[in-house]
């Protein structure tokens, strides 16, 4: 029997406005508990909150990228719930009315297909506080620095059918966010989390099966093991005759597994209601035009144009598009190297990334600036060093700071050799050297020819033009 | 000095003809006197109150004065005050000192007021006789044992036994009109959003709108003119330039059209107060008012809506008070659940927490349509009464009160003490301004008229008011044993 999953995600994405979304206080951060929490974070008795605007364009920035729908009156609720880290006892949210609905994010899958994920809604609210558990012995510490924080919580529709579907989303949308200059993205530090919805349904059935929310699964990772997780999970239970609860779940990262928190009957409600405290947000078509303006190139505005002009799939424009850094380097460095685009996409997704990912660098952090790893790409290109020598290059422009591809080819004397004479010579002696190889090869064992190869490149240290030492090989052996 | 009005005072003030220390200390006396019995206050700031009054009178003499410069004024207890206590009548905020001024204040303080003290209140501003304090019952002075009418009962009893030259109140029902007119005093609710409230404890944040509390319709507007105006820290606060409230108090009533619905006509009203109010309409139309008939034909489900609306948005409101950050905790608390419920339970009071648990289950699932939403419907409705009735007239006129003060403790169940503020509530509803002011006496107590005027139209209402009160004395008698 098969089956087939049916995924949804919600994710918070924290808004980076330099005051929080009703206070004036800053949202740095990282800095001592409670010290960036002001009498309105703190809910004091008779505080107000009032509406940060700029959070508000931030959200119809992602609207307006997204192709969605921006509403012009929207409404603040509030969601009435006791826990500590929640001052009022109450989360502004936007319900009935958000400020984003029906937009589309289309997704550039590694196999190469596009897979289209629907946004139903995306909305403002303001972020909670934090519990501290493990600083006073038997007792819970409340930050509530964080308490008001601006979030955009996305809603997708269950349009992902894999695991690896909802990481790409993922990726992409903090791609997006990060090009809109709307949010950090960094599902570490939690500007981004995640709570993702999972059922399972026979292959072909129209009806969705009962689903988890399985909530705040905090990496790319963690997302996609959740979800496989919650599938297996829940094929076991059918399979076996049971059924599946509604419920929520909290996934453990030390044990890859997702347990239950509480379920369907246990769930609070919220007696959702409009605060009174603040009035309808209205959107006018003037500042929707506003911020229209203030919308750069989007990432897949920018695959598209790497497709097309530089003849890349679709998957690697993708990457190279997905942050505004990545796609800048890319450009800086074929614009200056004046290399074929190809080989810029090769060497930056091969060696480039396999060095920065081995450090835990973005592209941003890259120690050999766009002007240097064109240097190494110019070469590469016009000859003068092989693809492998182009790899001991590149290690040590790694390792070295300001240094550049011609100083080190000059000092190691890592220049290609293409005088074909010099060639010649060299490969004259290595089949004067192994006459035994050359019998066999003429007899027949046209396998050989690489241990010519071989011996040619090791004979020159490598640095022989192998499209030369090929040429003069086949001509010399006959 | 008792029978000064807050104006002469003022007047007093600047021609030096007394000053602020002197005026402040002659009202500390009388809260000594007078405050034991009448239980007016929460705070009496005898220390802080004449710092002010040394600084108002260096204000005076070097002639950097407003109108309110060295006058003692009481504050209700819900108005947050920076280093010294806000209790709103609560044993949950017993030991709250905000670090923070609330706007009204702040500008009663830039203004060169004096802060005498803190004013009594029922608790979070929940009631209509001042029994619901955590600080005990306040006293109306005009009678022995009775109440002075709430939520904002302290203040118009110190206003009324002249402990202070004007206080403020706030109204969410009727909190500030209903207690002016048991106790024989001026009270005006603005328009909602004309005052701000940052820093007013809220107890139904669409209601709520702070007021003042005084002698007479020309004090009225002189303290007015220093609550009123844009606030950026009080999204609901409008953005309406502010007029001098005093500069029309002296135009003609003639040809004003005051409007008497004929719902609150055929209502349950004590007949000696109904008696007040056709002697007052006489009066009124003696000065050149035309008096007409308006339909209202929802304002009697008004009061049915707002013991919804109220509740429901309180039941949110106070949900802050949990333990966690100020205010009271309970002792020894086993774990969370345990905390929540002990520190709310032995911190709030009987009608607090019976308007929380109406307004939960308002808002509750299932519930919600049938509630709230209908109650929102019938606000709306009652707007639109007001709408239509001011297409016709200029205010509209009803008694404050169906009745005078009470005995402590004589209503009993919480109904019959809500339908105290059936006029009063259908202006909140709709957020129009409303004035009482002392229009008689019935059995020697007090009996407040009330007018409810357009959006904004305060300054008719001052106007009307002030007119009435250069007519007829009703405003300025004092309750026996309250002179010096």
């Amino acid at each position: 029997m098969s089956w087939e999953p049916v995924i949804g995600l919600e994710i918070h994405v924290q808004l980076k406005t330099e005051s929080k979304i009703f206070s004036g206080a800053a949202t740095k951060f990282g800095a001592e508990p409670n010290t960036q929490a002001c009498a309105v974070d703190l809910a004091l008795p008779g505080v107000l909150p009032v509406f940060n605007e700029t959070a508000n364009r931030m959200a119809i920035k992602f609207g307006l990228a997204i192709g969605a729908e921006i509403a012009e009156r929207s409404v603040f609720a509030r969601k009435n719930y006791f826990y500590p880290d929640l001052p009022k006892g109450y989360q502004i949210s936007q319900y009935e009315l958000p400020i984003v609905e029906k937009g589309l994010i289309n997704v550039a899958m590694p196999d190469g297909t596009t897979k289209p994920i629907r946004i139903t809604r995306a909305h403002l609210e303001e972020d909670a506080g934090k519990s501290v558990h493990d600083v006073f012995p038997g007792q819970t510490g409340v930050d509530l620095n964080r308490a008001g924080t601006p979030l955009l919580e996305v809603v997708t529709e269950p349009d992902f059918r894999s695991a690896e579907e909802a990481s790409v989303f993922l990726k992409t949308l903090r791609g997006l966010i990060r090009y809109l200059e709307i949010s950090d993205g960094n599902m570490q530090e939690g500007s981004m989390r995640c709570d993702v919805n999972v059922s399972v349904r026979r292959r072909g059935a129209e009806k969705y099966g009962t689903r988890a929310e399985v909530k705040n699964v905090n990496s790319f990772r963690f997302v996609e093991k959740a979800i496989e997780y919650e599938i297996e999970r829940q094929i076991l239970i059918i399979e076996d005759g049971g059924e599946i609860a509604q419920e929520t779940r909290l996934f453990d990262p030390s044990r890859n597994e997702t347990r239950s928190m509480r379920s369907k009957e246990e769930a609070t409600d919220y007696r959702y209601f409009p605060c009174p405290d603040l009035l309808p947000v209205e959107t006018t078509k003037e500042l929707i035009e506003e911020v229209k303006a203030t919308i750069p190139e989007l990432p897949w505005e920018k695959q598209a144009r790497f497709e097309a002009d530089y003849g890349l799939n679709t998957y690697n424009a993708s990457l190279l598009a997905q942050s505004k850094s990545s796609a800048k380097y890319f450009e800086d460095v074929i614009e200056i190297s004046k290399a074929p685009a190809k080989l810029v996409a090769n060497w930056m997704g091969d060696e480039l990334a396999a060095a920065l990912n081995k450090e835990n660098l973005s592209i941003a952090e890259c120690p050999i600036s766009a002007e240097r790893f064109a240097g190494l790409i110019a070469r590469i290109a016009d000859n003068t060093i092989s693809g492998k020598i182009a790899k001991t290059v590149f290690e040590a422009m790694w390792n070295e700071a300001n240094s550049t591809a011609d100083d080190i080819i000059e000092k190691q004397g890592l220049k290609q050799i293409t005088d074909p004479a010099q060639i010649k010579a060299v490969v004259e002696d290595i089949i004067t050297q192994n006459p035994k190889q050359v019998q066999q090869y003429k007899g027949g064992n046209e396998r050989l020819f690489g241990f010519f190869v071989g011996q040619t490149m090791k004979a020159t240290q490598g640095k022989a033009n192998p499209q030369q030492v090929n040429a003069v090989l086949k001509e010399l052996l006959g | 000095m008792e029978h000064k009005t807050l104006a002469e005072l003022s007047k007093a003030l600047q021609n030096k003809e007394i000053s602020s220390v002197e005026l402040t200390q002659f009202y500390l006396d009388r809260i000594n006197k007078f405050d034991e019995k009448l239980n007016s206050f929460i705070t009496v700031c005898d220390e802080h109150a004449l710092n002010m009054a040394k600084a108002a009178d260096a204000r005076i003499q070097s002639g950097n004065f407003t109108a309110l410069t060295g006058i003692p004024v009481a504050q209700k207890d819900i108005f947050c005050t920076q280093g010294i206590k806000t209790s709103c009548g609560s044993k949950m905020l017993d030991n709250f000192i905000a670090p923070y001024e609330s706007t009204v204040t702040h500008k009663f303080n830039e203004a060169g007021a004096v802060m005498i003290g803190k004013t009594n209140m029922d608790e979070f501003a929940m009631g209509s006789s001042n029994e619901n304090s955590y600080y005990g019952a306040v006293q109306n002075p005009w009678k022995n044992n009775t109440v002075p009418g709430g939520s904002s009962g302290g203040s118009a009893s110190a206003v009324a036994a002249r402990l202070a030259a004007a206080a403020t109140g706030t109204d969410t029902g009727g909190s500030i009109r209903q207690p002016a007119a048991l106790c024989g005093i001026t009270g005006l609710k603005p328009t909602y959003g004309r005052v701000s409230r940052y820093g007013m404890i809220a107890f139904a944040s669409s209601l709520d709108q702070g007021g003042p509390m005084t002698q007479t319709a020309e004090d009225a507007a002189m303290v007015l003119n220093v609550m009123a105006g844009h606030d950026v820290k009080d999204s609901t606060c409008i953005n309406k330039d502010v007029p001098d409230y005093t500069s029309n108090l002296n135009d003609s009533i003639k040809g004003l059209r005051i409007g008497v619905p004929e719902e609150y006509i055929a209502g349950d009203i004590e007949a000696d107060v109904a008696k007040c109010i056709e002697e007052t309409i006489k009066t009124l139309r003696s000065m050149g008012a035309e008096i007409k008939t308006v339909k209202m034909p929802h304002t009697k489900v008004g009061l049915s809506a707002y013991y919804i609306i109220a509740p429901a948005e309180a039941s949110s409101n106070l949900a802050r008070y949990d333990g966690v950050r100020y205010g009271y905790r309970c002792n020894d608390p086993k774990n969370l659940e345990d905390m929540y419920t002990r520190t709310r339970s032995e911190g709030f009071g009987d009608e607090v927490k019976r308007r929380i648990m109406t307004g939960t289950y308002a808002l509750s699932a299932g519930y919600y349509d049938a509630y709230y939403l209908k109650a929102q419907q019938i606000r709306k409705l009652i707007s639109e009464d007001y709408k239509q009735a001011f297409k016709d007239v200029d205010v509209i006129l009803t008694p404050t009160s169906p009745s005078t003060t009470f005995e402590i403790g004589a209503v009993k169940d919480p109904i019959s003490m809500y339908l105290t503020d059936v006029f009063t509530i259908p202006a909140n509803l709709a957020g129009l301004p409303g004035i009482s002011f002392p229009c008689g006496m019935a059995n020697n107590l007090p009996v407040g008229v009330q007018l409810v005027g357009n959006y904004f139209e305060e300054a008719k209402l001052l106007n009307v008011a002030h007119q009435y009160q250069q007519e007829t004395n009703w405003h300025t008698m004092l309750p026996e044993g309250y002179s010096a």
